[in-house]
């Protein structure tokens, strides 16, 4: 029970982010119309790439061949999360352009 | 002393480009859901994105160490962004699906890579004062599982797509399954409660967890059918998301956190939301097999009457109101711009030309609109089902093309029918309808569509793209 309590003390300002964040992903994605799901999809997508900070992290503390190899590779996989999930939605979206 | 100062100011501005960066995220997420400010809104988070990876390269340190092996990491960054650059701009726009599913799965991968370097280095001292348990070891263990589950799900989604991987539908599939989940949450509590000085004798038991992950990532998706497959990818993109807020905790990231959070949720919401487009429930799809490898429901038959393309062209040409339903053997054919081609003539001889799109028309929900306005089709003449049904029945011609379960009659009279429920567009109230297929085959869900037998449909059989070339010269001839 200790434990769980100093976990949340401890944690606490983060916890408060999470649940907000929940909130606010639900509140901002409801009302979006049908037509909009796979570009919104393919938007939040590449949003998650953000995990790209934590393989330059990685890679930024690596010592040894084995890590370099490793964090290299992330690095690689979390750019093309990015770049391709961003180029991708944006080519989804240029075809909605108003016609006149 | 100055240079202590010089330090920690760098820690709070990139702090502040977080901040922003998180800030550009929601903003971006907002505008996404938004006809007119979408592609800004993605713009807008890509430049969010810019500003974190920076902001982390130049500012970012871990117990006063800057980051090392910067050359290194240019490199990745310029190797990720060329190949990404290139399979984005270059795949067409049919394999888009399949595509999200892929760079999802990157996303995914490199979560897991993360938390499998990180695991062993694990400081002794939280160990000794904290024991294995503690929020840090859960983050990195919660990491590897959902992003491996992430990276081999989307894997074989990405391969059921594109076609070369079938689907695997045994009854026992999902005690299987859930057997394995059990095994990965038990390898979770078995690291967690380990009585070790350090991380790293406990490696080959990370790496047991890694290949269970993949197994479960590929057994979660085997079984699912191709119909579905578009609430899946949706369902791993918040997974991954998960895996990318967990990297967030790991590092104390508020830009990975609340990113990875807001994706989270938001893939949450929007698989909900695919699913109710489609009348089913979120764990109908999970454990549910679809299709049931197709319980013979031919019963009933009756006769095809084929159409002449004269005769088609007729028809249109006389018509008041025609309606097209588009579906993926339109788009497989790349025969969107032929398509307009004839609704544009059909306009001109003043018939009113109205497209009904169902929400999971082509391979995931508003793929059609973006294959039709690839199309130059105008936003105005896309309707939805919802909207179109009521007119359905003062509608001369229906135009079926490429579609067939979006107008299967079986969603509403058949209840052993595995697409029962799903809302449908009810060509069938139409006076006409002719139906363009390549052959008798089943739609993706493989189950028979009794629209075809009805006495009011005519069929047009051959590839979209060269039968509609025909129809349109025939409509010109007239």
């Amino acid at each position: 029970m200790d434990n769980i309590l100093g976990f949340f003390l401890q944690h606490r300002e983060t916890i408060f982010i999470v649940i907000l964040s929940i909130f606010l992903g639900i509140e901002v994605i409801s009302h979006v119309p049908a037509i909009l799901h796979t570009p919104l999809m393919s938007g939040a997508n590449a949003i998650h790439g953000v995990v790209i900070i934590g393989a330059i992290i990685v890679m930024g503390h690596a010592d040894t061949t084995g890590s370099m190899v490793l964090g290299f590779l992330a690095v690689v996989l979390g750019t093309l999360n990015v770049v391709g999930g961003f180029v991708v939605t944006d080519r989804m979206l240029e075809m909605f352009k108003k016609k006149k | 002393m100055d240079q202590l100062s010089q330090i920690s100011n760098g820690i709070s501005i990139l702090e502040i480009t977080y901040v922003i960066a998180s800030v550009l995220f929601i903003l971006g997420l907002k505008m996404l859901s938004h006809p007119l400010t979408a592609r800004r809104g993605n713009i807008l988070a890509a430049f969010g994105m810019v500003f974190a990876i920076i902001a982390t390269i130049v500012l970012h340190r871990k117990d006063g160490e800057p980051i090392g092996n910067i050359l290194w990491i240019l490199i990745a960054i310029a190797i990720g962004t060329v190949i990404g650059w290139i399979i984005a701009k270059k795949v067409k726009m049919t394999a888009m699906p399949q595509l999200v599913s892929f760079f999802n799965g990157m996303g995914g991968a490199a979560a897991a890579l993360i938390s499998m370097m990180e695991f062993p280095h694990v400081s002794p001292d939280l160990i000794a004062e904290q024991g294995m348990s503690n929020g840090h070891v859960l983050a990195i263990l919660l990491g590897l599982m959902i992003g491996t589950i992430s990276w081999a799900g989307s894997m074989i989604a990405f391969g059921k797509l594109d076609g070369w991987i079938g689907d695997m539908r045994i009854k026992a599939m999902k005690y299987v399954n859930l057997t394995i989940l059990a095994v990965l949450i038990g390898l979770i509590i078995f690291l967690m409660t380990r009585d070790v000085q350090t991380t790293t004798e406990l490696m080959p038991i990370i790496y047991l967890m890694f290949a269970v992950s993949v197994i479960y990532g590929v057994l979660f998706v085997m079984p699912i059918g191709g119909a579905d497959m578009p609430v899946v990818i949706s369902l791993l993109n918040s997974f991954t998301g998960v895996a990318a807020a967990m990297g967030g905790f790991l590092y104390n990231n508020q830009a990975m956190l609340t990113g990875g959070i807001l994706v989270g949720s938001a893939g949450t919401i929007l698989t909900v939301l695919m699913c109710k487009a489609m009348n089913r429930s979120l764990l109908n799809v999970i454990v549910g097999v679809f299709g049931g490898g197709g319980e013979a429901n031919v019963v009933g038959g009756g006769t095809i009457k084929e159409i002449s393309l004269t005769d088609a062209a007729v028809l249109l040409s006389y018509s008041k109101k025609v309606v097209i339903v588009p579906g993926y053997g339109l788009a497989v054919a790349q025969a969107q711009h032929i398509c307009h081609e004839l609704d544009k003539l059909l306009e001109e001889k003043g018939v009113e030309v109205k497209y009904a799109i169902h929400p999971v028309a082509g391979r995931m929900p508003g793929h059609m609109n973006v294959l039709l306005a690839e199309a130059d089709v105008p936003y105005e003449q896309l309707i939805e089902s919802d909207e179109i049904n009521p007119d359905l029945p003062n509608t001369d011609v229906v135009i079926v093309i490429g579609a067939n379960d979006v107008v299967n009659p079986a969603a509403e009279d058949d209840p052993s029918s595995p697409i029962y429920g799903m809302p449908i567009i009810k060509a069938r109230n139409a006076k006409n309808i002719i139906v363009m297929k390549r052959g008798m085959g089943k739609g993706y869900a493989a189950i028979e569509n009794m629209l075809f037998f009805n006495n009011k449909t005519r069929m047009l059989f051959g590839d979209a793209k060269s039968t509609l070339q025909n129809l349109v010269n025939e409509v010109k001839s007239l």
